[in-house]
C-alpha cells in the first residue's frame, strides 16, 4: 500500500540535510514539500510497500493505506524497529490484533571490521582463486575444482 | 531550465548498483585494491542501506552448501542448476559460486545477521539448498560493511547511471560510465579502468497484474529498471539467454513467498477442486523430458501444469494452508504452536510485508483459510532464478577454453565486468551467490586494472552527445508546457509514466506477458518490434517536469531496450524450453537436437543492427 504522512507528526526532519523518509525511499517516493515543511509520496503507484520509510521515521509520521485496487480497508501493520529487534503490530480488519518479535541483528550497529581476518594481499594472491580472507571463512580447506 | 555542472570523478574501479552484488564487489575490491593503491568508487540511484533486490529484507537465503558440514558439493549444485534451467547453463559459472558461496555467509553471520539455528549449531534447513534468518536487516548489515570498506567518500548515492562510457580509441574497451544525480543539478562522468556492472534486472516491462496503486507491488523489486541489461547492451556487450524470463508462482495480490509453506510446511497446491495438478497432470509433461521426470521438477513445468487447470476453468488456484498449517500444530504444545506461527509471519514480515497486511485485511489467518496463488508477469533476470545477462568469461582453473577470455566475469567489452542480475546462464545465485559473484568480479577487475594500468581515456565527443540527450525531456517539457492547461495531457510530449504504460501493454499483449497466457509466435513478435520502434520513437518526446521525472524517463529507456532485446531473442529461439515461463505457439516442442545452445545477442550502435549467435552448452560436471 502506498505510504502516506501524518501533518500532526510530521516536522520535515528539519535537523537532517534532508528528511529520514527522502534519504532511504529505495524508488525516490518521499519528498520534502518544501512550502509547508513536511514530507509526502509523490508517487504512491510507485510505492513496494517496503516500510523503509515508515521504520526510519523518528517521528513515526509514515503509515500505510493498503493499495486500494487490491485490499480492503481497516487492517495496519506497525513495525517499531529497535537496534537488535522490531516489534510488529498487526490489525486485521475485523480488529484481531497480532504482536511479533524478531531479531534483527545480533552485534552492535557500526561494529563490523570488514578485512579483520584478511592479510595484507600481494600480488601472488591476486593472481590465485581465493577469496580476501576465505581460509578464514570458508570452512574446507580446500577451495573445490570441479571433480 | 535549470543550468547543469559536470562533476568528474576519476577512479580504477567503478562499481554500478549498490545492490547484494555490489555491496560485494566493493568489499573485495577493497581488499585486493591494496596491492596497487586503486581508488573503487560505488555508485548508486538509492542509499545502499535499502538498495536493490534485498532493500526490504529476505526470511531466508537460498544459496548455501553447507560444505564444513558436509551436507552439500558444488557439483550437487551444479546437478540440480542444470535440471532447474532445462539443460541450459553455464556451468563454469555456476560452480565458481557455489565452491566460494559458503564464506560469503559464514561472513554474514560473523558481521550480525541472525539465523536460525539447530541445538547442535548447524542452519535450519527450509530445503536442501535454502536456510532461514531473521533478515530484517540483512541490507543495511551487508551496506555496512561495503561502506567501511571503501569508505564513505566514494560512495555516490541517488546517482543514477544512463550511460557506459567506451575508450576514445577502442570501442570496444571500458573508459567509466556518464549519470545524473536525481536530487541536484549536476551530471556525473565516472572516468575508469575498470567498470562493473551490478545494477538491477527489469521489473514492469510487462503490464502487471495491478490496475491501480497496486502497480508498485511487483514481485521483484520495483526500483530494478533492467538498467544492468540496457548499460551493457548499449556498450556493445555479447548478451545471452535474453529470451528467458522468470515467471513466479506466488500468493494472489501480495505476491507473498511461498518457499516456507511448500518446503518446511509441505503445503498442497490445488486447483479449485483439490485436485493437485502436479500430479493429476504429470503425464502432459512427456515432451520435456529428461528435465521433467529429474527431482524438483524445474520450476516453468510446474507453472505450466497450474496454467493448464487454469486455462480449463478449473481455476482459482489455492494454497492449501490450513490443511498443512493444522498438521503441523497437531500434537505440538503451545509454546511450538506460537513458533509456528511466528515463523509462518515473519516470512512475510522480512520480506513481502504486503502481503501479512493483505491477509489482515482480509482476515485471514492461514491456519483456517486457504489463500489463492497465481502467477506473476515475467521479469528478466540474471540472479535467482532468471538466466538472464551479459555472457562472460570463466574463472580460468574451471571453464573450458570457449568460456575462458582472461579474467573472471569479465564481458566481451575490454574492462567491464559483470555480476548479479547482469550476469546470463548462471541462474539460482539468489542473495548469496549474488554477493558472491560481486566478490569474484571484483577480483578479476583489480586483477585487470594491475594488468592493464594506463589512464581512462573515454570518447569526449561522446560525452557531449549524452550530457545534451540526457536532460532533454526537462527542456522539452519547458518548451512545450505552456500549450496545455492540464501538464498531464499535450500533444508535444508523453511524461514518463504514460510512456510506461503503453511499453506494459505492447509487452503484454504481443511479448507474451500474464493477459496472453505467455504466449507468442513470430507474427505477434514482430508485430510487438513494431509497435516498439515507434515507441522508442516517442522516447525522444518525453517530457520531464522535474528531476524525479527525468529518472522515470531514463529508467523507461532502459526497459524499452530491455523489450527489444527480449523480443529479438524470443524470434531467435525457435522452441519452447520453458513452458510456464513463456510459450512460441508456432514452434510449441523442445528441440534439445537444434536448441540445447545458448542464444547470444550483440547490438551495434553505429550502424543499430543485431548480430545473432549460437554459443554451444558445455558440461564441466
Amino acid at each position: 500500500m502506498p505510504t502516506f504522512v501524518n501533518p500532526q507528526k510530521c516536522d520535515g526532519c528539519k535537523a537532517l540535510e534532508v528528511p529520514a523518509c527522502m534519504y532511504i525511499c529505495p524508488n525516490n517516493l518521499m519528498k520534502l514539500d518544501t512550502d509547508i515543511g513536511q514530507a509526502f509520496n509523490q508517487e504512491p503507484d510507485a510505492c513496494w510497500e517496503c516500510f523503509a520509510c515508515v521504520k526510519m521515521c523518528p517521528q513515526s509520521a509514515i503509515d500505510l493505506r493498503g493499495y486500494a485496487d487490491v485490499m480492503p480497508m481497516g487492517a495496519t501493520a506497525t513495525p517499531l524497529r529497535g537496534t537488535d529487534s522490531i516489534i510488529w503490530g498487526l490489525k486485521f480488519r475485523d480488529g484481531t490484533l497480532k504482536r511479533f518479535r524478531f531479531p534483527i541483528r545480533s552485534t552492535p550497529w557500526g561494529s563490523i571490521q570488514p578485512h579483520q581476518h584478511a592479510s595484507e594481499p600481494g600480488v601472488e594472491d591476486l593472481k590465485d582463486h581465493g577469496m580476501a580472507a576465505e581460509e578464514h571463512y570458508l570452512g574446507v580447506d580446500v577451495l573445490p575444482t570441479p571433480a | 531550465m535549470p543550468e547543469f555542472r559536470t562533476e568528474e570523478v576519476e577512479c580504477d574501479v567503478l562499481i554500478i548498483g549498490g545492490g547484494m552484488a555490489g555491496c560485494g564487489a566493493a568489499y573485495e575490491a577493497a581488499h585486493w585494491a591494496k596491492v596497487k593503491g586503486m581508488r573503487v568508487v560505488l555508485v548508486e540511484k538509492a542509499a545502499i542501506e535499502r538498495s536493490g533486490a534485498v532493500a526490504m529484507g529476505l526470511s531466508a537465503i537460498n544459496m548455501y552448501l553447507g560444505m564444513k558440514w558436509g551436507e552439500n558439493t558444488p557439483e550437487d549444485f551444479v546437478r540440480y542448476v542444470r535440471n532447474e534451467t532445462m539443460g541450459l547453463s553455464r556451468e563454469d559459472l555456476t560452480f565458481d559460486i557455489a565452491r566460494h558461496v559458503d564464506a560469503s555467509v559464514h561472513m554474514f553471520e560473523e558481521w550480525g545477521l541472525p539465523f536460525f539455528k539447530t541445538p547442535e549449531g548447524r542452519y535450519v534447513r527450509e530445503g536442501r539448498w535454502q536456510i532461514m534468518i531473521h533478515g530484517e536487516s540483512y541490507k543495511p548489515i551487508v551496506a555496512e560493511a561495503a561502506k567501511a570498506a571503501i569508505g564513505e567518500a566514494n560512495l555516490y548515492q541517488r546517482v543514477f547511471v544512463s550511460h557506459l562510457l567506451t575508450d576514445a580509441d577502442d570501442p570496444n574497451k571500458i573508459a567509466g560510465a556518464i549519470g545524473f544525480s536525481v536530487r541536484d543539478n549536476v551530471i556525473y562522468v565516472f572516468k575508469a579502468k575498470a567498470v562493473i556492472c551490478s545494477a538491477g534486472g527489469a521489473v514492469n516491462v510487462w503490464r502487471p497484474h495491478a490496475v491501480g496503486e497496486g502497480l508498485g507491488r511487483a514481485w521483484y523489486t520495483v526500483f530494478n529498471t533492467g538498467s544492468v541489461y540496457s548499460l551493457m547492451i548499449q556498450a556493445g556487450a555479447q548478451m545471452t539467454q535474453m529470451e528467458h524470463r522468470l515467471v513466479q508462482t506466488r500468493f494472489k495480490d501480495g505476491y507473498g513467498p511461498v518457499g516456507m509453506y511448500f518446503l518446511m510446511f509441505r503445503t498442497k497446491a490445488t486447483n479449485a477442486y483439490g485436485d493437485e495438478y502436479e500430479q493429476t497432470r504429470r503425464h502432459e509433461l512427456e515432451g520435456w523430458e529428461p528435465y521433467a521426470g529429474s527431482a524438483p521438477m524445474p520450476t516453468p513445468l510446474r507453472n505450466h501444469l497450474m496454467l493448464r487447470d487454469i486455462q480449463e476453468g478449473k481455476g482459482p488456484i489455492y494454497m492449501r494452508t490450513a490443511e498443512a498449517l493444522q498438521k503441523m500444530m497437531e500434537g505440538a504444545d503451545a509454546t511450538r504452536q506460537r513458533e509456528v506461527e511466528s515463523d509462518a509471519w515473519e516470512d512475510f514480515l522480512d520480506m513481502t510485508i504486503s502481503q501479512a497486511l493483505l491477509w489482515a485485511s482480509n482476515n485471514i489467518d492461514p491456519a483456517k483459510t486457504d489463500s489463492e496463488l497465481v502467477l506473476t508477469e515475467p521479469y528478466l533476470m540474471g540472479s535467482h532464478a532468471g538466466t538472464s545477462g551479459a555472457w562472460v568469461s570463466g574463472p580460468e582453473d574451471v571453464s573450458p577454453s570457449d568460456y575462458f577470455w582472461g579474467y573472471n566475469r569479465m564481458t566481451t567489452v575490454q574492462g567491464l565486468f559483470a555480476a548479479g542480475d547482469g550476469v546470463g546462464c548462471a541462474a539460482h545465485k539468489f542473495s548469496s551467490g549474488s554477493y558472491t559473484e560481486g566478490r569474484l568480479a571484483a577480483k578479476a577487475a583489480v586483477n585487470y586494472v594491475y594488468d592493464n594500468p594506463g589512464p581512462a581515456n573515454p570518447d569526449g565527443g561522446r560525452v557531449e552527445e549524452i550530457k545534451a540527450a540526457l536532460y532533454a525531456p526537462l527542456g522539452h517539457y519547458d518548451q512545450h508546457k505552456d500549450a496545455t492547461t492540464r501538464s498531464e495531457i499535450n500533444p508535444n510530449y508523453l511524461l514518463p509514466k504514460q510512456a510506461l504504460l503503453r511499453l506494459q501493454k505492447i509487452m503484454d499483449e504481443y511479448g507474451g506477458g500474464w493477459g496472453s497466457a505467455y504466449m507468442v509466435n513470430r507474427p505477434t513478435l514482430e508485430r510487438g518490434l513494431e509497435q516498439l520502434a515507434m515507441l522508442r520513437e516517442d522516447l525522444e518526446k518525453l517530457g520531464a517536469r522535474d528531476l524525479h521525472d527525468l529518472l522515470r524517463c531514463w529508467e523507461l529507456a532502459d526497459r524499452v531496450w530491455c523489450a527489444e532485446t527480449h523480443l529479438n531473442h524470443l524470434l531467435y529461439r525457435q522452441e519452447t524450453r520453458w513452458p510456464g515461463y513463456y510459450y512460441r505457439g508456432d514452434f510449441p516442442n523442445l528441440d534439445d537436437e537444434n536448441w540445447k545452445v545458448f542464444v547470444n545477442s550483440s547490438y551495434d550502435r553505429e550502424t543499430g543492427d543485431w548480430n545473432f549467435t549460437k554459443a554451444p552448452y558445455i558440461p564441466v560436471i
